[in-house]
C-alpha cells in the first residue's frame, strides 16, 4: 500500500506525525509464541486432536490395565458395535450442534422410524423394502418440522426440539401400542429390517454393517463437511447467521436442509437399531439424545456452534465406548463409568472455551 | 457531470409501520468517484443503503443501475448484478479461514466428475485467487491464507472485507462505515484502500459519521435529512462545519446544491 499513487493525505494535524511511525499494521503475527500458545493455535486448527490424543491414551491405559483380554480384536470391533448407533446419531447431532442449535429429539425420531419399518410390514403388510422407505421417510419429516419451526418461526432449537421429543416419544407408544415385535417374526418375515445386525469376521475381529454404515457416514459427512460448499455454508451458519445471509448464504433453506437431513440419519439408526437389537421395540434407545450430545461435546465440537469437526464426534463416542467396556472389563462399578464420562465432559467444555480465546 | 450516472435511485419510499424511514429519497453515484453519505442518525441512509445494496426492498421507486431497471430481492441478487457491500459489521465468518470467507457463497469447484457430481471444492484455485487479490492491494502480508478470520485483528478483518468487495464488485462497492471500529492507523490503511480501489476505477460509495475521512477522500458528498437527499455538495467548496450545518438542519444549503 506504502508505495501506491494514491496515498491518501491526512487531513488533520495530529495524524501528520502517523509518518513516522511504525508501518507494520498489516503484517500478521510473527511474534514469538510461547509452547502453550502454539499447542493453542494447533488446537484450533485441529478441533478433533484433543479427542484423538484422549482416545489413544485411554485405549493404552486399559490395555496395560488389562492386558490381552481388552487389548484384542475381537473386544476392539466388540466397542466399535457398541457404538455404531451412537456414532450414527452422533452423526445427526453434530449437523445440527454445528449450526449452533441442538437436536434433543433425535432418540425419539429414531424409535418412532423404527417402530415406523416394523409395524408398516408386520401391521399393514407393506413390503419389508417400501416399510423401510417409509421408516426413513417418517424420521426425515420430523426433522423437517424441526427444522421448519427452527427457520422460519424462529423458536430456539432446544425449545422446538424438546417438545418435539415429548411428541415423537408419545406417538411412538400410542401408534405402537406399546408392542414389541419379536426378532424370530422379523428374521422369518422381514429379514431387511435386520440387515445393519449381520456381521462378517475378519480374523477375531467382528464387524457388522451397522458398523459400516457408521464409519461409511462420518466419512461422507466429514467430506461433504470439509469439501463442498454446502459443508462451508454449514459452518458459517453456525458461526455468525448475520454474516452467513449477508455473504450470500440462504440461511433458512440451511437449517431447514440440516434438520431434515438429521432426521433422516436419526431414522438410518433406528434400521441400524432394529438391527442390533434384533427386535423391534418402541422402548429402546432412550438415552440415543443424551449419548450423542455426550460424543459431540467429548468430541471437542462447540456448543455455541460453527466449530469442531465430524470426526471429533466419532472419536468422543469410541472414547465413551472404550471407558465402558473398560470399566466393566476391570470389574468397577458401572457409576465409575458415568462419573468418568461426566468429568470428561466438563473438560471438553473448558477446553473449547480455552481454544476459542486464540484470537486475543 | 457530462457523464451519465452508473447508479441512480429515484423516489425511494420505505415505511416501517408509522415510521417513514425513506420519503421519496434519490440518489446517484458516478463512474470511478467516491461518494460520501452522511446524516444524522435517523436520516435513513442506512435504509437507502439496504435498498441499493438489495437488503431490503423500498414500497416505492425505481432503482436503476447503468440506466437498466432493477428489483432486488436479496443482497446476493445485487451482488450478482456487480454491486458488493462491505457491511459495517463485515459480514465475515470468524472460523473459517480468509479464503473461505472471500469466496463464500460463490465457491468454485473442481472441475470435471469431482466438482459436478462430489461437488468438491477447488481449494487451491480459491486459495491462489485470494492471495493474488489480497497481494494486489498490498495485504499480502498475511502469511497464512487458511488462518481463521478471528486470528486477525481488526484492521487485517477490514482489509479482508474490502478485498472481497474490491475482487468480486465489478460495478459498485459500497462501504458502511469502514474505520468505525478502527484505531487512526487502521483507519488510516482503509483510507488508502478507499483511494486504491478507486484507483482501479470502481465508483466507490461510502457511508460514515467521521466528517476529517469523508472530506479527505469523498469526491461528492451526499447529505441526507429525513428520509430523503437534502443537498450534494463539493467537499472543496464546503467546510466540515457547513456539512454538519445542513445535515442537522442547522443552515439551509445552497440552492444550487439542491439542484444537483
Amino acid at each position: 500500500m506504502g508505495d501506491s499513487t494514491t496515498t491518501a493525505q491526512p487531513s488533520q494535524d495530529f495524524e501528520k506525525v502517523l509518518v513516522d511511525s511504525s508501518t507494520e499494521v498489516a503484517s500478521f503475527d510473527s511474534h514469538h509464541k510461547t509452547p502453550l500458545q502454539h499447542l493453542q493455535h494447533f488446537l484450533h486448527s485441529n478441533p478433533a486432536a484433543v479427542p484423538l490424543i484422549v482416545l489413544i491414551l485411554s485405549v493404552i491405559i486399559f490395555g496395560v490395565l488389562l492386558g490381552g483380554k481388552f487389548f484384542s480384536a475381537f473386544t476392539m470391533t466388540l466397542i466399535l458395535q457398541q457404538m455404531a448407533i451412537v456414532g450414527i446419531v452422533g452423526a445427526a447431532q453434530t449437523l445440527v450442534i454445528l449450526t449452533a442449535g441442538i437436536d434433543l429429539s433425535v432418540g425419539a425420531i429414531m424409535v418412532l422410524s423404527s417402530v415406523v419399518m416394523g409395524q408398516f410390514a408386520f401391521r399393514y403388510g407393506v413390503p419389508p423394502v417400501l416399510s423401510v422407505l417409509c421408516g426413513l421417510g417418517v424420521g426425515a419429516l420430523c426433522g423437517y418440522i424441526n427444522g421448519t419451526l427452527v427457520a422460519r418461526m424462529k423458536l430456539p432449537p432446544f425449545i422446538v426440539t424438546l417438545g418435539m421429543w415429548q411428541i415423537v416419544l408419545a406417538s411412538n407408544f400410542l401408534y405402537s401400542a406399546n408392542e414389541t415385535i419379536r426378532a424370530q417374526a422379523i428374521a422369518a418375515d422381514a429379514p431387511i429390517l435386520q440387515f445393519f445386525g449381520q456381521n462378517f469376521r475378519i480374523g477375531n475381529a467382528v464387524f457388522t454393517y451397522g458398523v459400516v454404515a457408521m464409519v461409511l457416514l462420518v466419512a461422507l459427512l466429514w467430506y461433504a463437511l470439509n469439501r463442498t460448499a454446502w459443508g462451508r455454508y454449514v459452518y458459517a451458519v453456525g458461526d455468525d447467521p448475520e454474516a452467513a445471509q449477508l455473504s450470500g448464504v440462504n440461511v433458512k433453506r440451511m437449517l431447514i436442509s440440516i434438520y431434515t437431513l438429521s432426521g433422516l440419519i436419526c431414522a438410518l439408526a433406528g434400521w441400524a437399531l432394529i438391527g442390533r437389537i434384533g427386535s423391534v421395540s418402541p422402548t429402546a434407545g432412550q438415552f440415543a439424545n443424551i449419548e450423542s450430545i455426550t460424543a459431540v461435546v467429548i468430541g471437542g465440537i462447540s456448543l455455541f456452534g460453527g466449530r469442531g469437526s465430524i470426526m471429533g464426534m466419532l472419536f468422543g463416542a469410541l472414547i465413551v465406548g472404550v471407558f465402558s467396556l473398560g470399566l466393566r472389563l476391570m470389574g468397577t462399578d458401572p457409576q465409575w463409568t458415568y462419573l468418568l464420562i461426566g468429568l470428561l465432559i466438563i473438560i471438553a467444555v473448558a477446553i473449547d472455551q480455552w481454544i476459542r480465546k486464540v484470537a486475543a | 457531470m457530462a457523464q451519465e450516472p452508473i447508479l441512480t435511485a429515484r423516489g425511494l419510499v420505505k415505511r416501517y409501520g408509522r415510521v417513514t424511514a425513506l420519503d421519496r429519497a434519490d440518489f446517484d453515484l458516478y463512474p470511478g468517484e467516491i461518494l460520501a453519505v452522511i446524516g444524522d442518525n435517523g436520516a435513513g441512509k442506512s435504509s437507502m443503503i439496504k435498498a441499493i445494496s438489495g437488503a431490503m426492498t423500498p414500497d416505492q421507486g425505481e432503482i436503476r443501475l447503468e440506466g437498466k431497471r432493477v428489483h432486488f430481492r436479496s443482497p446476493m441478487e445485487a451482488r450478482k448484478a456487480g454491486i458488493e457491500t462491505v457491511y459495517q459489521n463485515l459480514a465475515l465468518s470468524p472460523a473459517l479461514s480468509i479464503a473461505d470467507n472471500m469466496f463464500l457463497g460463490r465457491e468454485i469447484r473442481k472441475p470435471g466428475i469431482m466438482g459436478k457430481w462430489f461437488r468438491s471444492l477447488d481449494r487451491a484455485a480459491m486459495e491462489k485467487q485470494a492471495r493474488e487479490k489480497l497481494t494486489e492491494l498490498g495485504l499480502m502480508t498475511i502469511q497464512n491464507i487458511n488462518q481463521a478470520v478471528e486470528t486477525l485483528s481488526g484492521g487485517q478483518r477490514q482489509g479482508v472485507a474490502v478485498a472481497r468487495a474490491a475482487a468480486f464488485g465489478s460495478k459498485v462497492v459500497i462501504m458502511d462505515e469502514p474505520t468505525a471500529a478502527l484505531g487512526v492507523k487502521e483507519s488510516r490503511r482503509v483510507l488508502e484502500l478507499i483511494l486504491d480501489v478507486r484507483g482501479r476505477g470502481l465508483p466507490i460509495v461510502l457511508i460514515s459519521h467521521n466528517m476529517p475521512h469523508v472530506f479527505e477522500v469523498a469526491d461528492r458528498i451526499h447529505i441526507h435529512r429525513l428520509g430523503r437527499r437534502l443537498c450534494i455538495i463539493n467537499p472543496k467548496d464546503y467546510t466540515m462545519s457547513d456539512a454538519v450545518a445542513f445535515m442537522t438542519g442547522a443552515k439551509e444549503p445552497p440552492r444550487e446544491a439542491i439542484a444537483a
